[in-house]
């Protein structure tokens, strides 16, 4: 009793010894953490609070909260963790911090490619990169001897045989939810026809051929959807996969590892990762590269950004990287590209664009997220549709200032 | 000094009144009536973002926010009826009328209508139903043995003790693609249902909700005047051979008609304002309601910018509506009250 006791005590003191170790200084400036909630976030704040007087705070609601938070003097969270989007509202109020004073003090280990430059300063440090690739069942895509598709014309005609061949109904997944997640299927079809957003001005251009064609793109391969895709974001479509539902769809790599999770998961092994298709034979991956990272906050003393910075490097550390390598697309340094890792390279290797994040383009995100229903539930023709997010945007754009 | 009295009993709700209510009512209708902007620099901007293992940097010209000691620049001023003219877009509505236009559909595409037509209906429809439903549960209520009448109102209330987001997603969960129902549906009939893939079985589910979520409350309030009427009239008017029927027309209900007419106005104003089914059944892609409208000018867009003129307008819109919706109940009541005094 006694031994096991002591054992246990060991144990537990070896445990703690460990996870300290993990960090190489003792933080004593308490500093406040608000982060996506998410498997990479919580592997890296769970390295920054093995130094000491960290709190850390994970949610999804963090693009709501994060502008208000850190516009408050003092700001209430001295880190923010973030995407590429949302960081566009917190440098429009000014609430975060240039970076390279602290870079210069503990950033030996950051990769030029991790440094989100605005106007030449340092503004935010990415992490990771999350992009949207296409997924599918390679046995049944083998069994059919259909090849991988390269493009969406090649993608509908694999899933026209799949269907005919029975089996399945609706073969096809996607991240059609009115709202957001249409809006980013729309931006990353339209860049695969080479569309552009804006022209002098911030004036919307999105009323032409490359807007007709994107929507005729979508709404042909909502054909092969479940008839409920206005109401499908990322966790209906992982399920789908996961249930063997659905044999394709352009999903997030975050999504990749849940799909080999033999505890959610019938289709364990099967699912292959491939570089998004064109858009049409010959064009770039349709699909856009986000990143995931953090800011430093403006209003808060020059000793709790110093020891925010320095604890944020902890948690970012290529030992943490060591420790979860398969969590994420890291973009730090020790990071070896896994098999889950596959499709988004290749993506951004064949030039799938950045996510253009500017304030204009978040207005345009809106305006679209809020009127493409329309034509999907067949309300509108694609002509109407494109009119009238073109005057949600101009309405948004004036009532910001951008527009005159 | 009864006027004094009077004065110093309501004092302080008149205070709280004017505080929580006029002066927010106040404030809202002036942001209708203004806008407040960002000003914006244009500049060029070389902004680099992490591509995979290289980085992608652009030159571009950027919109950016004109910076004052560290605080972005804004502007608020009069527009007059714009945000009201926004939202109620009069020139489409026009062209919609014209020899040209696509008439009412092309009426119903833009938000506010297709919001208000569904909030419309929705109240209207529902109400029949829940004044209906209520008196029918009562008068069966009442008329079982004593011995059951305890559990059997606690049954009937529980649709109305659920928390109406929770019992709107609960049924949804119950009807989506691959929910319980819709499977045994499927099984039963071999046919595939899609509840969520078009507007009205969407509607039809929230009338539906809606109806089961609130018929409980008016079953109580109608049960408890069920409990005041007069027996002796009853009894009188069974010696007379008065039917069933009939003494439900002549008697019951017009004993109840001042709790008809309050469950009426509490439900018109409940139901004008419906948002929780729109939110619980995901609908907001075929269905809006009144209220779902300010509430997405209201969310923050992919800028952090809250459209709260827009909201305003559209609340102060709302707020009218209610008004004119209770006009007919309110007008009713100030009858009988003028005709007793």
């Amino acid at each position: 009793m006694l031994k096991n006791m002591l054992l246990s005590a060991t144990i537990l003191l070896g445990a703690s010894v460990s996870a300290q170790a993990a960090c190489n200084f003792a933080n004593t400036t308490p500093i406040k953490v608000q982060a996506p909630s998410f498997p990479a976030w919580v592997a890296v704040t769970d390295y920054m609070k093995t130094c000491g007087n960290v709190q850390v705070e994970l949610d999804l609601q963090y693009k709501e909260k994060q502008p208000a938070a850190l516009a408050a003097k003092p700001a209430l969270y001295q880190f923010a963790g973030l995407a590429v989007n949302s960081l566009v509202p917190l440098l429009n109020d000014g609430t975060v911090r240039p970076l390279d004073d602290l870079i210069a003090k503990y950033g030996q280990n950051l990769q030029p490619n991790q440094l989100i430059r605005i106007d030449g300063k340092v503004m935010a440090i990415a992490m990771m990169v999350n992009v949207q690739h296409l997924m599918y069942r390679r046995d049944v895509f083998a069994d059919l001897k259909l090849a991988e598709p390269t493009n969406y014309d090649e993608l509908l005609t694999s899933l026209a045989a799949i269907k005919k061949a029975g089996v399945m109904q609706y073969p096809m997944g996607g991240t059609y939810k009115s709202g957001w997640d249409l809006a980013t299927d729309f931006v990353n079809m339209y860049f695969g026809f080479e569309g552009s957003f804006f022209g002098a001005g911030n004036v919307p251009t999105v009323q032409g051929d490359a807007g007709l064609k994107t929507l005729a793109m979508m709404k042909a391969l909502s054909a092969y959807m479940d008839p409920e895709f206005l109401t499908s974001e990322a966790n209906t479509v992982q399920q789908q996969f996961q249930r063997g539902k659905i044999a394709a769809a352009n999903l997030w790599v975050t999504r990749a590892g849940a799909m080999d999770d033999a505890k959610e998961s019938t289709v364990v092994g099967k699912i292959a990762f491939a570089k998004a298709p064109a858009a049409h034979a010959g064009g770039k991956p349709a699909t856009t590269v986000w990143w995931d990272g953090f800011a430093i906050a403006k209003n808060i003393s020059d000793a709790e950004a110093d020891a925010a910075f320095h604890v944020a490097m902890q948690g970012i550390s290529p030992e943490m990287v060591k420790a979860n390598n398969a969590a994420a697309i890291w973009l730090i340094k020790g990071y070896e590209p896994g098999k889950y890792a596959v499709g988004a390279a290749a993506s951004a290797g064949a030039g799938a664009p950045p996510y253009p994040a500017t304030t204009a383009m978040g207005l345009m995100h809106t305006a679209l997220g809020a009127n493409l229903a329309n034509y999907f539930s067949g309300r509108e023709t694609a002509e109407q549709t494109l009119a009238k997010i073109a005057a949600a945007y101009t309405v948004a754009a004036k009532e910001k200032g951008i527009l005159k | 000094m009864r006027g004094r009295v009077f004065l110093g009993f309501i004092a302080p709700s008149l205070v709280l009144m004017i505080i929580f209510i006029a002066l927010p009512l106040v404030s809202v209708a002036w942001q209708s009536f203004h806008a407040t902007q960002g000003v914006f620099e244009d500049v060029l901007v070389e902004s680099c973002t992490p591509g995979f293992l290289t980085q992608t940097c652009v030159k571009e010209m950027q919109s950016r926010p004109v910076m004052q000691a560290g605080v972005a620049v804004t502007s608020t001023r009069f527009v007059g009826w714009d945000n009201y003219r926004q939202l109620l877009q009069p020139d489409a509505v026009a062209d919609a009328f014209s020899p040209t236009g696509h008439g009412m559909s092309a009426v119903l595409n833009i938000d506010f209508y297709n919001a208000l037509r569904f909030t419309l209906s929705f109240t209207l429809i529902t109400l029949p139903f829940i004044v209906g439903l209520g008196l029918l549960l009562a008068l069966a209520v009442d008329d079982i043995a004593h011995g059951l009448r305890g559990p059997v109102i606690f049954v009937t209330l529980l649709p109305y003790i659920i928390t109406p987001v929770i019992g709107a997603l609960a049924i949804r969960w119950l009807f989506v693609g691959d929910g319980v129902l819709t499977d045994a549906i499927r099984w039963i009939t071999g046919h595939d249902v899609s509840m969520f893939a078009q507007g009205w079985t969407i509607e039809l589910m929230m009338l539906f909700y809606r109806i089961w979520h609130i018929a409980p409350f008016a079953f109580v309030v109608f049960y408890a005047g069920l409990q005041t009427v007069n027996k002796d009239t009853i009894e009188a008017s069974v010696i007379d051979g008065a039917t069933r029927m009939e003494r439900l027309r002549y008697v019951i209900i017009p004993h109840l008609m001042p709790l008809i007419v309050f469950v009426t106005m509490i439900h018109l104003m409940d139901s004008y304002r419906v948002f929780d089914e729109v939110v619980g059944f995901a609908a907001h892609a075929y269905r809006i309601s009144l209220q779902w409208l300010t509430y997405s000018f209201l969310t923050p867009d992919q800028t952090g910018n809250r459209a709260v003129a827009r909201a305003s307008a559209s609340a102060m819109l709302t707020m009218l509506g209610i008004v004119v919706l209770l006009l007919v109940p309110l007008r009713r009541t100030w009858r009988d009250h003028r005709g007793k005094s």
